[in-house]
């Protein structure tokens, strides 16, 4: 049997994503939350959801020690970053002064203007952008497989990411005037902006094809 | 095309049962939440709250249970009301499966309590609970007041003032209830949701006063509304969440077809 880590920083709402893995993790997956350099060293696949604010997130993985082993899962093993999990990936971060992410995808992180209108109806928008909007699949990618073209995720946050590569978009969301990369994909590493583990049958399919990848 | 409007049925729960008449055809049992939130997910609705209303303090341990059986078969946001009073009980509730937690009586005896959890969670989970009644109905710019305790507490705080002071401290998101209009069937307070949702900058969710789905249309279009939220007009079986989406929809509001 093989195993997929949910990583555990002490700060996120990891039994969502626990729960929607098991959902879908049949008789070929165990899935463990687990804080455990070692563990999470000899796992095949390690998710990390990341909730809150950017710089409580990073303070903690470097004090902790966890970042190294994150470096050490981007550079090895498919993983799967989810909402806070996508912003580390950057350079750096706009939120909580400035603060510095993993620099795996060259780029900044970006918190959405205010005030931010819609351009057609000129209704101010609210932040976060908290809700399901649509994901456009702007390149291929194995994790979209069975899930439909403009499929509705949930999504709640204030910051965005904005990659220099565009090769690394494989989706993106409009929000008001503001189309934002809410899928990256790098070689081994995939991140979302949205939370499948909340975005009914359409984040399923993706949970499922990333055991499946 | 962009950000849909969100339907949230609201589930009353009583000791680990949800109550207030729940009549689903082919259910077998109507009153268990798993059960219920299964069949509103189907329906698509895009997230549930559930209201702890139990009144003893024993039967707490109850509602946790209820969210933890509720999350691992619904992948959908949840929201959990009622008793939250401390960040342990926040705390309790998000390990539970719960994406947010709704604080109401709690936060106007204690506003600390929304800035503490959302420093500690993220505001993004933290929803704060306003039930407003409108206090000077003779004359013609109306003035709402925050009312704890099911409407029958005045707090003497002005709701929109109040609104603003909330989400300063760290609320995430406002589900804003009428107390004039709560169980009257008669539609939302839409003057008070447009001012409140139009002040501040976060998710505002409509409650009070659903009976029909023309309602909900008016929350969103005339209230200015990110979100409605309803209980008797979904318990009893008249709509479905996909009628009301469907009814929306040809109002011109975007809404999440499943």
């Amino acid at each position: 049997m093989k195993k997929v880590i949910v990583i555990d920083y002490g700060m996120s709402n990891l039994r969502s994503v626990d729960k929607a893995l098991e959902h879908v993790a049949g008789n070929h997956w165990q899935v463990q939350i687990s804080n455990q350099a070692e563990e999470i060293r000899r796992a095949d696949k390690v998710v990390f959801p990341g909730q809150g604010a950017i710089g409580n997130c990073m303070n903690l993985l470097n004090q902790t020690g966890m970042a190294e082993v994150i470096k050490q899962s981007l550079a090895t093993k498919p993983f799967l970053g989810l909402c806070l999990g996508l912003q580390m990936l950057l350079t750096r971060s706009e939120e909580s002064g400035d603060t510095a992410g993993f620099n795996w995808v060259a780029g900044t992180v970006r918190r959405f203007t205010e005030p931010l209108f819609d351009p057609d109806s000129g209704e101010r928008l609210k932040i976060p952008h908290m809700g399901w909007n649509q994901v456009s699949h702007v390149l291929p990618h194995p994790l979209w497989q069975g899930i439909p073209e403009q499929s509705r995720f949930y999504f709640v946050h204030s910051y965005f990411v904005t990659p220099e590569d565009r090769q690394v978009t494989v989706g993106t969301t409009q929000y008001g005037p503001i189309e934002f990369t809410s899928a990256l994909a790098k070689e081994n590493v995939f991140a979302v902006q949205f939370h499948p583990e909340k975005s009914q049958q359409a984040g399923l399919t993706l949970l499922k094809n990333f055991l499946n990848w | 095309m962009g950000l849909a409007k969100r339907i949230i049925p609201c589930l009353d729960v009583d000791a680990g049962r949800v109550v207030k008449g729940v009549r689903f055809v082919n259910i077998r049992d109507a009153g268990d939440p798993v059960a219920i939130a299964q069949r509103y997910d189907e329906q698509g609705a895009d997230e549930l709250t559930f209201l702890d209303i139990t009144a003893s303090s024993d039967a707490r341990d109850t509602m946790v249970h209820v969210v933890e059986s509720v999350a691992s078969e619904v992948f959908i946001p949840l929201t959990v009301g009622g008793g939250i009073r401390q960040l342990a009980d926040i705390r309790r509730m998000l390990n539970a499966g719960a994406d947010k937690v709704a604080i109401n009586t709690a936060a106007v005896f204690n506003p600390e309590l929304v800035a503490e959890a959302s420093s500690h969670f993220g505001s993004q989970c933290i929803v704060v609970a306003i039930d407003a009644k409108q206090v000077n109905l003779t004359q013609k710019l109306p003035r709402w007041e925050v009312f704890t305790h099911g409407g029958r507490k005045p707090t003497g705080l002005d709701a929109l003032e109040w609104a603003k002071t909330m989400v300063n401290l760290g609320a995430g998101e406002l589900l804003l209830t009428s107390m004039d209009r709560d169980g009257t069937r008669h539609g939302f307070d839409l003057a008070l949701t447009r001012t409140i949702s139009e002040a501040v900058n976060v998710p505002v969710i409509a409650s009070g006063g659903v009976g029909t789905l023309e309602h909900l249309a008016q929350g969103i279009i005339e209230g200015k509304a990110d979100a409605v939220l309803a209980a008797s007009i979904f318990h009893f079986g008249e709509y479905t969440i996909a009628d009301a989406k469907q009814q929306m929809r040809t109002q011109g509001i975007e809404v999440r077809l499943c």
